[in-house]
């Protein structure tokens, strides 16, 4: 019975093959920036035809999710679209992590209107105005515009919640410059500002109300929406946001966006990263409207 | 052993022999008395939780004046973060205030007529479906404001935004009702029928009766089935987070957007790193909710238990 022996040996060693392959299955825990989810879904999704025995978990809820999760030492790879904060690292190192920052995209960071709305530009100083404490600009007749469907005159301001990336990140580019330049008291949000879980929130609600004016990641405009001309003083030239302005940094709000890991990369979540910033990875992003950290030549 | 006690003394069966009637009897006894207080320890242990993962806030952090006074809610600023609840409790107050101005109508309205005048079926299809009503998730309610109220406030009030005190209110005051109508009914069949019969008798009209004589006798129980109403409008946050707009403002009409406290602790809490004064003070938050509603709620039912006493 020879021939039975080999055939219970092969078997074996199939099982103890797969069984190595099922050990080897290392899964990446992804969570953070409402900005980045919809690409760090993408990676994940490609990247088992690169790697398959890796697979990535991705979940949204914001920047401050993320880097909260790092801190609590509950994901491998955090995204963000800000950077983290200096009281950040320090709870994350007291609590035993220690992030490294990796810049693997960029995002212009677009303003929308209502489609039927005719502004077409905003200064840094305008929209300081429009979303800034002490901003002198709550009818839409304030800054010399009249907005059909917009009976009330009234400027719906729609943010976002005070933990999103996108946020902190409007609040420091625009409202801090809309407050050194003495437009604006202090460079934080007026109140009565409708605050979005989300950067589709944002995108839905604008497009539904005439009278509103929001701003989200580029990648989530959709035809319904006006998307505003921006430009950092007044009377300058306004540039519209674009993949390409943000690629070449002509575009005022373009925004660097984060992954953080605890440590610097190893194994798995190093292969992971280096295929994120390669070509391939690149063009993912690319693809799905932001834009690349160098230049690319995708198909 | 029936026999037992009509015999002789002597002949009695030891009644405190350990058989496997005596141990059950103490298991039982003993789970009875478990699960009784495990309600009082489960809040015990709440309150117990809340005001531990808080109390780093309340003993750093925590100025009265700012978190009581302050309209600014800015627990995320780089340089000076702002922990003021004021616009916040605000918001929570003015929409429990119309919800109970849509419930309390309603509730009354409806308890008046199944205790007084529905009966055989109809009354009991209507109880049925109050308790129905009752049972209706929040985040549905809430999905109705957000969907349907909505564009209908717009329509009907030509404002920009349809998610404001009005549209919370009305839903938070609908949601509310079915409680409220099920303690006032239970207040006003809780009259005794002689006060009825006497009212009648002396040539009252059905509506004399119950507005003379049935209302002021169970006026107690009616207080505290809408101050159940008011405890339960405080608490709600899912419904609230859909239908409010959920931003901090001071509201000057009922067309303005606001937020709820509850509504701010749902937003955030997921997002905080534990143990950061963001996330102490939204527990903190919780320890003043947990404070209010724990007063209307015993002073509702220390009012329903007087009237059962007299």
């Amino acid at each position: 019975m020879k021939f039975g022996r080999i055939i219970t040996l092969s078997v074996i060693t199939t099982l103890a093959i797969s069984g190595q392959s099922l050990a080897a299955n290392k899964l990446i825990q992804n969570k953070g920036s409402d900005t980045l989810v919809n690409v760090a879904q993408a990676w994940a999704e490609e990247y088992p035809n690169v790697n398959p025995d890796v697979t990535v978990a991705v979940s949204g809820g914001g920047s401050g999710t993320g880097i909260a999760a790092m801190i609590n030492g509950t994901v491998d790879i955090a995204n963000a679209s800000r950077q983290m904060k200096k009281k950040e690292l320090k709870s994350a190192k007291d609590s035993g992590q220690n992030p490294v920052e990796h810049v693997v995209g960029y995002d212009a960071l677009a303003v929308f209107i209502h489609e039927n709305n005719p502004a077409n530009e905003f200064s840094f100083n305008q929209l300081g105005k429009i979303f800034g404490r002490g901003g002198d600009a709550t009818k839409w007749s304030d800054l010399g515009l009249t907005v059909p469907g917009c009976d009330s005159d009234k400027i719906v301001v729609v943010s976002r919640q005070n933990n999103s990336g996108t946020y902190a990140y409007f609040k420091k580019a625009v409202l801090k410059s809309a407050a050194r330049a003495g437009i604006i008291s202090k460079g934080s949000f007026r109140q009565g500002t409708l605050d979005m879980h989300g950067s589709k929130d944002v995108v839905d609600l604008v497009e539904k109300t005439p009278c509103a004016i929001g701003y989200s990641g580029l990648a989530y405009a959709t035809d319904h929406l006006k998307l505003a001309c921006i430009s950092k003083e007044d009377g300058a030239s306004c540039v519209s946001p674009s993949v390409a302005t943000a690629s070449d940094r002509s575009y005022p709000i373009a925004r660097p966006l984060f992954m953080y890991t605890n440590g610097e990369p190893q194994g798995a979540i190093k292969e992971y990263m280096d295929w994120i910033l390669s070509e391939a990875g690149q063009c993912i992003l690319v693809n799905k409207g932001y834009a690349p950290v160098r230049d690319v030549n995708c198909p | 052993m029936n026999h037992a006690s009509g015999q002789q003394t002597g002949n009695l069966p030891d009644i405190n022999q350990r058989n496997a009637d005596w141990y059950i009897d103490k298991i039982v006894q003993y789970l009875v008395f478990l699960s009784g207080i495990s309600a009082i320890i489960l809040i015990v242990g709440i309150f117990i939780f809340v005001t531990i993962e808080g109390f780093g806030f309340l003993l750093e952090d925590f100025s009265f004046r700012e978190f009581f006074l302050s309209p600014w809610w800015e627990p995320t600023d780089d340089d000076e973060p702002t922990y003021g609840i004021l616009a916040l409790m605000a918001g929570t107050a003015s929409v429990t205030g119309l919800a109970m101005l849509v419930a309390i109508p309603f509730s009354l309205g409806s308890a008046i007529y199944v205790a007084e005048f529905a009966t055989g079926k109809t009354r009991e299809t209507l109880k049925v479906l109050i308790e129905l009503l009752a049972a209706i998730p929040s985040v549905v309610w809430g999905f109705i404001g957000l969907s349907i109220m909505n564009p209908l406030i717009i329509d009907l009030f030509d404002v920009p935004v349809g998610l404001n005190i009005l549209n919370a209110g009305v839903i938070l005051g609908l949601m509310a009702a079915p409680i409220m109508t099920s303690i006032c009914e239970d207040a006003l069949k809780a009259v005794p029928d002689r006060y009825r019969e006497a009212a009648e008798a002396l040539g009252g009209t059905r509506w004399q009766v119950i507005y003379k004589t049935v209302l002021p006798a169970a006026k107690n129980g009616l207080l505290g089935g809408v101050l159940l109403g008011v405890g339960r409008g405080f608490g709600e946050t899912m419904a609230v987070l859909m239908a409010t707009g959920h931003a901090i403002n001071m509201p000057s009409s009922v067309f303005d957007s606001v937020r709820a406290l509850t509504a701010t602790i749902a937003a955030e809490l997921g997002e905080t790193a534990v143990g950061s004064p963001h996330y102490q003070a939204l527990f903190t938050i919780g320890i003043f909710l947990f404070t209010i509603t724990f007063i209307i709620n015993l002073t509702a039912d220390l009012i329903v238990r007087g009237i059962r006493k007299s």
